[in-house]
């Protein structure tokens, strides 16, 4: 078992392994637990099966037709895997590379989305309870509170990314999954997503992947790195950055990688 | 004289290259083509419509749009006194409305589930089976789609010239028109939007119709309107299918008229002549409302 500290874990992931073809594993054999409010970054170099490890996380990964899965992955004690992937997907939230917000939909209609769009009813003060506090979560609350039921066409991309947060936020998700959501973002745009990630491990769990590593130095407590579909390490932020047990994380870590 | 000064003392072979290989000359060629090949089009168009409105517009009054067309006796009276024809083509308006309306119902769902289904399958064999039937399908000869609903519906069905033939031939063509622009449509949404939705637990026909559908809306409705345009002069298939009837009529298993079957009874008529244009005229004309109007809605997205 893959345990790195005596914190209480949130997902347990065990021998898990992704092919998208019959033969070529993207994802191979990976066991490790995910820390209860913590950020856990995933590092590694472009193709190494960051996205597929992380969209395994709430079965997003099944939307390619040809995918196969072996292994397991538990939220608690429940395997995700015999879940509806409905209830899971509320249950672990996803913010993706580059910000997706309904464009047909205002910034209250947005925040409220999962709700809106699963046809689940909320009385008038739920609804705004819930936008209210979301965007201000978000720290977006003052910058749009006035134009609410405006579509959000007129926001910045890292406006866009904080109100798709925002939306994942809603559910009140156990987890929050984010792939290199700052990756299309400029520098402001970006520590600010930081700093707001910061504050959000206090009621969620967040996993990030990032291939930029001074992020996950900054933000993270504890980090994988993985390559070629392998987990190569995982441990404390800080053990890995300044102690890792393997060369191959030592290369990635100080740049001499390929 | 002064050009031959101009040419003296220049080689032929520095002059050749500038007249005729130049690319200046190329361009102004091209250019000159371009302008004479477009203001052909142009003249084309304003001929046509200048025409009709011309010859069409003094018929354009109350009655064409409330009454029925006269007989042929109270058109000739009509003629011979110099007076404009009485009557107008209230049953072909709403027999085209009817027609239309009807055939929209048949085709505009199968259509855009047939266009989902081709979107969400791409890359499947039997989705590439269906597009070259689409293919197929666009390429009937409208005429043979006449007869093929005269023996379906006509002969087994109504037992007679009826609404419903009429508008199932109709539907029938407007079918790939609709399928294809679609799934044009929906591919157009970026697939990060799907995500989203799906990420938030939303089940998959939820994300069909309250994100895929609402997101491609304008390019739905353009395909759409631009399917009736096509369909709204056809006048083969509906003379096999609903053969036309000189009244208005709401009857689903009757005859019914439309305003280009009326075009082919007048032009059958020396009497009517005139009322060929007055027709023509707003059967254009509604065509160009309909496209204004997909053009519109297509604009107003972005
Ligand atoms: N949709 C897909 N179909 C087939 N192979 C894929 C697909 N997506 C990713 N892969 C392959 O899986 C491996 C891991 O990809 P990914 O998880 O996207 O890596 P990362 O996010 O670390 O860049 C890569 O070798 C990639 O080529
Ligand atoms: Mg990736």
């Amino acid at each position: 078992m893959n345990d790195i500290n005596t914190q209480p874990s949130i997902l347990t992931i065990e021998n898990l392994s992704i092919a998208y073809d019959k033969d070529k594993l993207a994802v191979k054999n990976v066991s490790a637990t995910i820390k209860k409010n913590a950020i856990t970054a995933i590092m590694g170099p472009s193709g190494c099966g960051k996205t597929t490890l992380l969209r395994a996380m709430n079965r997003m990964h099944e939307l390619y037709p040809n995918i196969s899965t072996t292994g397991q992955i538990r939220l608690y004690d429940e395997n995700i895997y015999d879940m509806s992937t409905i209830k899971l997907r509320r249950k672990i939230g996803m913010v993706f590379q580059r910000p997706n917000p309904f464009p047909t939909l205002s910034i209250y209609d947005n925040v409220i989305a999962g709700y809106k769009l699963n046809g689940i009813k909320l009385k008038r003060s739920e609804r705004d309870e819930i936008v209210e506090t979301s965007l201000k979560n978000v720290t977006l609350w003052d910058e749009v509170k006035n134009s609410l039921h405006k579509k959000g066409n007129f926001l910045s991309g890292g406006q866009q990314q904080r109100l798709c947060i925002a939306r994942a936020l809603a559910f009140k998700p156990d987890v929050i999954l984010l792939d290199e959501p700052t990756s299309a973002l400029d520098p402001i745009a970006t520590a600010k997503i930081e700093d707001l990630l910061i504050d959000l491990k206090e009621n969620y769990s967040i996993v990030l992947v990032t291939h930029n590593m001074s992020q996950a130095a900054r933000i993270s407590d504890n980090a994988m790195y993985m390559y070629m579909g392998e987990l190569i390490e995982y441990d404390e932020t800080t053990k890995i950055f300044t102690n890792p047990k393997e060369t191959s994380t030592q290369n990635y870590i100080t740049g001499r990688f390929g | 004289m002064n050009q031959t000064n101009i040419l003296a003392g220049k080689k032929v072979t520095e002059l050749i290259p500038d007249l005729f290989s130049g690319r200046k000359l190329k361009d102004r060629l091209f250019l000159i083509g371009i302008v004479i090949f477009s203001l052909l089009t142009i003249s084309m168009v304003v001929l046509i419509i200048g025409s009709m409105i011309l010859k069409g517009y003094h018929q354009i009054n109350w009655a064409f749009f409330t009454q029925s067309p006269p007989d042929t006796f109270q058109a000739m009276m009509a003629k011979m006194s110099g007076k404009t024809i009485p009557g107008g083509i209230i049953n072909g308006i709403t027999g085209s409305l009817y027609l239309v309306g009807i055939a929209s119902l048949i085709a505009i769902p199968f259509g855009v589930l047939i266009g989902i289904y081709l979107y969400e399958n791409s890359k499947k064999k039997y989705a590439g089976f269906i597009r070259d039937i689409t293919d197929v399908l666009q390429g009937v000869p409208s005429i043979v789609i006449g007869l093929i609903v005269y023996l379906w519906v006509v002969v087994e069905i109504t037992h007679g010239y009826s609404v419903l033939a009429g508008s199932v031939a109709l539907a029938i063509m407007m079918l790939p028109l609709i399928i294809r622009s679609t799934e044009e449509s929906l591919k157009m949404i970026p697939d990060t939007l799907k995500e989203a939705a799906i990420a938030l637990g939303t089940p998959y026909y939820k994300v069909v119709m309250r994100v895929l559908i609402p997101s491609s809306f304008s390019g739905l409705m353009t395909g759409i309107l631009l399917a009736i345009s096509r369909i709204l002069g056809e006048t083969a298939p509906l003379m096999l299918t609903t053969l036309g009837n000189p009244a208005i009529n709401w009857n689903i298993a009757k005859p019914v008229s439309a305003v280009p079957l009326l075009i082919w009874q007048f032009y059958n008529d020396p009497n009517m002549v005139d009322l060929i244009w007055s027709s023509s005229l707003f059967l254009m004309g509604f065509v160009l409302l309909l496209n204004i109007l997909s053009k519109w809605i297509a604009a107003r997205q972005k």
